[in-house]
């Protein structure tokens, strides 16, 4: 009895120190990816605060863009 | 056995439960040194307006801008265009790597700038230049 008690310990310490061997690799390689779509996000909240856009909104300072109503035809 | 299970458990959902907040995660802007950089840029912005509008001044593939065509500046401005683009850029590279290096990946600076190029050009107006593989294009 006292016998498979070690071994039980053994395998359950040993199964534990498996464990993190193999799930702290992968946790590592999931942050590694690039998040793209949070970057695209990152980049347009600063665009918008730099060149003063104000997102859904008309450019209050800026030259609207050319209105084909109001352009003559061709 | 009770005992392994549950350390088991736990160390799956402690990583899980990370993973997934990391993937939902944004990219952190608000350091003090982005928010610097971003201050700077915002109040460069109205000297080079005018030089995106003329042309003078484009925005490049890297993230960056560039003198297009010096001509198209005032001759009061011609003298300094020069380190007005060096600044905006200088400011424009420490922006990118502050991001990666604020979010714990320095080896995402390249990937943000190659972000913000696309995004730059995107929000551009409408007559500003960018340049593409096949040189300065007029949006």
């Amino acid at each position: 009895m006292r016998k498979i008690g070690i071994t039980n310990r053994l395998t359950s310490s040993t199964l534990t120190i498996a464990a993190f061997i193999v799930l702290i690799p992968a946790c590592v390689t999931i942050n590694i990816y690039f998040p793209a779509a949070a970057a695209e996000k990152a980049a347009d909240k600063i665009i918008d605060d730099v060149w003063q856009l104000k997102p859904g909104q008309s450019k209050p300072d800026e030259v609207p863009p050319v209105k084909p109503a109001d352009s003559p035809a061709k | 056995m009770k005992k392994l299970i549950t350390t088991f458990s736990l160390i799956l959902i402690t990583l899980f439960s990370s993973s997934w907040v990391n993937a939902a995660a944004d990219l952190e802007v608000n350091t003090p040194a982005i928010s610097a950089i971003k201050n700077s840029m915002q109040a460069r912005h109205p000297q080079l307006n005018p030089h995106y509008n003329s042309g003078a001044v484009g925005l490049t593939t890297d993230g960056l801008i560039a003198v297009r065509d010096a001509t198209a500046v005032p001759l009061k401005d011609r003298g300094g265009i020069n380190s007005l683009v060096a600044a905006e850029n200088g400011d424009r590279n420490a922006l990118y790597k502050e991001i990666a290096a604020g979010n714990g990946h320095p080896e995402w600076a390249g990937e943000i700038r190659s972000t913000f190029a696309t995004r730059w050009v995107d929000k551009a107006q409408s007559g500003w230049y960018y340049q593409s593989a096949g040189g300065w294009v007029k949006k």
